[in-house]
């Protein structure tokens, strides 16, 4: 089975007076273990699809069946649990809580799905430990470097064991060196057995990963295996 | 996410947010700080009012009718002019009642008047004489903190002995002991042969302390001879009091000659209707007391709601953070009402610790402290106001798209 089942997914909304077509019907599988990138301009609809299969948001029309779960038609609790659960989140701008530390920032999924404070904590040193981030849990996002405030959260991102790790331009924020290393990490990653997608405009980081979708204009233009360099 | 997890998350998200913004915290809660301390010490001083009236009336004795021409409460000017044209109540008729009654323990004639008591060359006026026997000790449930109360003999034989209140001691003979000293009441001599210990209240009729009890015999050659007289009639047993009080009224109908079929020509007053008129009032002034402090919190949960709404939509980024990793509305909804009912029972409890200082101080003009009923009350209403005042605001963000709000800022 499948990790991932799109069948003609499509989402339009109104803007004013004006209806926009960000994704045009887009259908693929992704397996489990898969390092996918996806790969489009600005405008294209590869945020949307994110956004999609981050279960962040609803289509409009179509199917999406994420580890065998039918989430086209879930309502807002049940996508937040399935958000918890399934998807661990990686962002351009790294988004974390910035008055809390960084212990707090990872084990705030496993708040979320109402894990008690031992395992909890047990859990999210482990997955500080992953990133090699562990001897920084009490500090503050502030008291970060880019590259470290990444790393918290990625290991944010997998504290809860999601079956998919959906990164939007992970290195968009960070010089080339710390980029570098953020890639590096999301190879070891992929290895270990994650299933990674990264959505990105960037064709040097689409190259890191090993099947590559482009998308234009709210459809999918090609899906391509990469070649190793 | 169980509830425990879920308060004290929230608990830390709200301290975290007051502290980033202390003076804006401090602004808002002022409202609440203003509100809880009118509304406490508005009910303290409700609460005092009623302790002090109770005091009061206490003397009166629960279980002490007084019979008289008038009822102490009207139901209309009609009835107090039908009460007006009764008969007197007369010395002879208290006589045969005294010998009708079984289930009273003493019953005394009283009348008095106001004169002005002299001893030596100290003048007390405003003085209540009041003329009566001997069992008035029992009835009005006065004690005798010197020497005795006049005994029977004095009282059948109308000798010109006295027993004075607290107040009229300490003014006429302040440290000199009173007993077989000889004041003047009006004009004439009368010995004192007992002091009545002090018992404070606000009561007028029975203003204790500033009267001066003679044999009531004395009083009619003094003073008139035909009195309108009250009768006070103790009941022995407190458990037959509605018993007693109708051998009381069937007997003096009898005596007063009413026949079957007419309206009583006289009253059988007690305590209970003091205490029922008086809540009638205090609920009227209570409630419209908490009412107008009520809207000061009203104002101060206002600006609770104001600050909540602002503070929502500041927050829009990390509200859309947090949905995205698994937050559900309702996680939402109680990070931001916690955060307000915090804001507001830290509100509240600086009320109180202002509020409180100043019951103290106020403490003889408000007739009592602090109840902890009060305490508890105004600890609740923080909260309630919190509560319903962050609702709104936390609404808007358990609503909040996640994707729109990832997007801002």
């Amino acid at each position: 089975m499948s990790l991932i089942k799109i069948d003609q997914l499509s989402r339009h909304y109104e803007m004013g007076s004006e209806t926009v077509y960000a994704l045009r019907g887009v259908s693929l599988l992704i397996e489990r273990g898969e390092y996918v990138a996806i790969m489009g301009p600005s405008g294209s609809g590869k945020s949307t699809l994110m956004n999609l299969i981050g279960c962040l948001d609803t289509p409009s029309t179509g199917n999406y069946e994420l580890n065998g779960l039918d989430v086209s038609e879930m309502n807002d609790n049940e996508l937040a649990e399935i958000r918890n659960r399934e998807i661990g989140f990686v962002f351009q701008t790294f988004n974390l809580l910035p008055r809390s530390t960084a212990m707090h920032n990872v084990e705030l999924p496993l708040i979320y799905a109402g894990v008690k404070l031992e395992p909890r904590r047990q859990q999210a040193d482990e997955a500080l430990k992953q990133v090699n981030l562990a001897d920084r849990k009490s500090h503050r996002p502030n008291e970060l470097s880019g590259g470290q405030r990444q790393r918290v959260a990625i290991a944010r991102a997998l504290v809860t064991r999601p079956s998919i790790i959906l990164a939007d331009e992970p290195t968009g924020n960070l010089d080339s060196k710390t980029g570098e290393e953020i890639l590096a990490l999301f190879d070891e990653l992929s290895k270990r057995g994650n299933t990674i997608i990264v959505v990105t405009h960037e064709e040097e980081v689409a190259l890191r990963s090993r099947r590559m979708i482009r998308i234009r204009d709210g459809l999918i233009a090609s899906d391509e295996p990469v070649q190793p360099s | 996410m169980t509830y425990f997890t879920e308060l004290i998350e929230g608990l830390i998200i709200a301290w975290d947010a007051i502290k980033a913004n202390k003076l804006r915290s401090v602004l808002t809660t002022l409202g609440i700080v203003i509100g809880i301390m009118t509304v406490t010490l508005m009910g303290t001083a409700i609460a005092g009012f009623r302790s002090s009236f109770l005091n009061a009336i206490a003397s009166f004795g629960t279980d002490v009718f007084h019979v008289q021409r008038f009822s102490w409460f009207f139901g209309s000017e009609q009835e107090w002019l039908d009460a007006r044209k009764r008969e007197r109540i007369a010395l002879d008729q208290v006589r045969q009642l005294e010998q009708a009654l079984t289930l009273s323990e003493a019953v005394a004639p009283v009348t008095q008047t106001g004169k002005p008591v002299t001893y030596r060359d100290k003048k007390s006026s405003g003085v209540q004489v009041i003329g009566t026997n001997e069992q008035y000790l029992l009835t009005s449930g006065s004690l005798v903190a010197g020497g005795r109360f006049f005994n029977r003999a004095e009282s059948d034989g109308g000798r010109p002995v006295c027993v004075i209140g607290a107040n009229v001691s300490s003014n006429l003979f302040q440290s000199i002991s009173p007993l077989n000293e000889t004041l003047r009441i009006g004009e004439k001599p009368f010995s004192v042969v007992g002091v009545l210990g002090k018992q404070g209240g606000l009561f007028g009729e029975m203003g204790g302390d500033n009267s001066v009890i003679i044999p009531l015999e004395q009083w009619r050659y003094q003073f008139y001879s035909r009195p309108d007289l009250t009768i006070h009639v103790k009941v022995g047993d407190i458990d037959r009091m509605n018993e007693a009080k109708e051998e009381l009224r069937s007997a003096f109908r009898r005596i007063r000659g009413v026949r079957p079929g007419e309206a009583d020509d006289f009253a059988i007053n007690q305590q209970d209707q003091f205490l029922e008129s008086f809540n009638k009032v205090l609920a009227v002034i209570g409630t419209a007391g908490f009412f107008i402090t009520g809207l000061s919190l009203f104002v101060g949960g206002i600006g609770i709601m104001n600050i909540m709404l602002v503070s929502v939509t500041e927050r829009t980024h990390e509200i859309g953070i947090r949905k995205a990793i698994g937050a559900k509305r309702r996680a939402i909804l109680a990070q931001f009402l916690i955060e307000a009912a915090v804001i507001c029972l830290i509100g509240g409890l600086i009320g109180l610790a202002i509020a409180f200082p100043i019951s103290l101080a106020l403490k003889s003009k408000l007739g009592g402290t602090m109840p902890l009923s009060v305490v508890l009350m105004a600890i609740g209403v923080s909260l309630l106001t919190g509560l319903i005042s962050g609702f709104l605001p936390a609404w808007r963000a358990a609503r909040m798209d996640p994707v729109d709000a990832l997007r801002s800022e």
